[in-house]
């Protein structure tokens, strides 16, 4: 079976995110209040090619701790795509 | 006469600076490609500044696989001089081989100006001709330079004497004014301001001449 796979990486809690914190300043000038907590990140997409979807996440979040996040200052979590 | 390995990747962009600097306080350079398997007979090897790999991923994230870094494991594991200015901090972290994390400056802007470092270490091959509490004026030119460890890291850092070199006015939002960490033996050392371009009075300092002096080995009376 080929899975579509979708890796989200966040900085870890505790890490300073200027790029956060400045999308957050900028959303009062267009009239969103009460908005607080905004995390930048980034997502990857991938398809995997394996026997379960077990085995799909199991393989993308080797992928995602290995090589797409920096486990010193991010997390990474991976999900079907469509979940 | 020392030779120093100085690691090509592609999109290193400082490398002649850094074969400069190294021909400057007297020892000899060697370009290594990073498709390179061995440094060949070094003294010690230099990762240069720049945007490895074009920086994909994460500064350095993809540079951690160029072939050469096997050969530069292996020499920091049997105590060669290895030093990683910049970009190469970056990569020296991403392959394990350096405590910690840079990740972008507070403020999101890419800052380009001398920074006074003041040396916190002088067990390192870097700082060994330094002084303690020596202020040094290198310059720096970097988005991804704010150091970040976790707790148990820094205090690891701190117990082992490895915090090597701190700004005296934090310009990126490092943890505790990090500029430079080393390993825990202090032959692997990481900076992101840029010694290399702190080689004359005539551009502004020489003061990267006792780091880069001290790195290929000379005596600090050999500088004086």
């Amino acid at each position: 079976m080929n899975y579509s796979v979708i890796v989200d990486v966040t900085l870890r809690a505790g890490i300073a995110d200027p790029e956060g914190a400045t999308i957050e300043r900028a959303l009062p000038a267009l009239g969103f209040t009460g908005i607080s907590n905004v995390r930048a990140g980034k997502s990857f997409r991938l398809n995997v090619e394996a026997a379960s979807a077990e085995e799909a996440l199991s393989q993308a979040t080797a992928i995602a701790q290995r090589l797409l996040s920096n486990p010193v200052m991010e997390d990474s979590v991976a999900r079907l795509a469509g979940e | 006469m020392a030779r120093i390995g100085v690691v090509v990747f592609p999109g290193s962009n400082c490398e002649y600076d850094a074969a400069n600097a190294v021909s400057d306080v007297g020892a000899t350079p060697v370009f290594i490609w990073h498709s390179e398997s061995s440094l060949g007979e070094v003294d010690g090897v230099i990762l240069p500044g720049g945007f490895a790999h074009g920086d994909y991923l994460r500064p350095g994230a993809l540079a951690r696989f160029s072939p050469v870094m096997d050969a530069v494991k292996n020499f920091a594991a049997e105590g060669g001089p290895v030093l990683g200015i910049c970009n190469g901090f970056q990569v020296l972290t991403e392959a394990g081989l350096l405590p910690g994390a840079l990740q972008k400056n507070r403020g999101l802007t890419f800052l380009c100006q001398p920074t006074t470092l003041v040396v916190a270490a002088t067990s390192s091959v870097l700082t060994r001709n330094a002084r303690l509490g020596q202020h040094l004026s290198v310059p720096i030119n970097h988005f991804s330079g704010s150091y970040t460890c976790d707790d148990a890291t820094y205090e690891q850092l701190v117990a082992n004497d490895q915090i090597v070199l701190r700004y005296l006015d934090n310009p990126n939002g490092s943890r505790d004014d990090i500029a430079g960490v080393s390993n825990e033996a202090g032959n692997v050392v990481g900076l992101m301001p840029h010694p290399e371009r702190a080689m004359s009075t005539l551009l502004g300092s020489a003061d990267g001449r006792v780091l880069l002096g001290g790195f290929v080995g000379l005596s600090a009376d050999a500088l004086a």
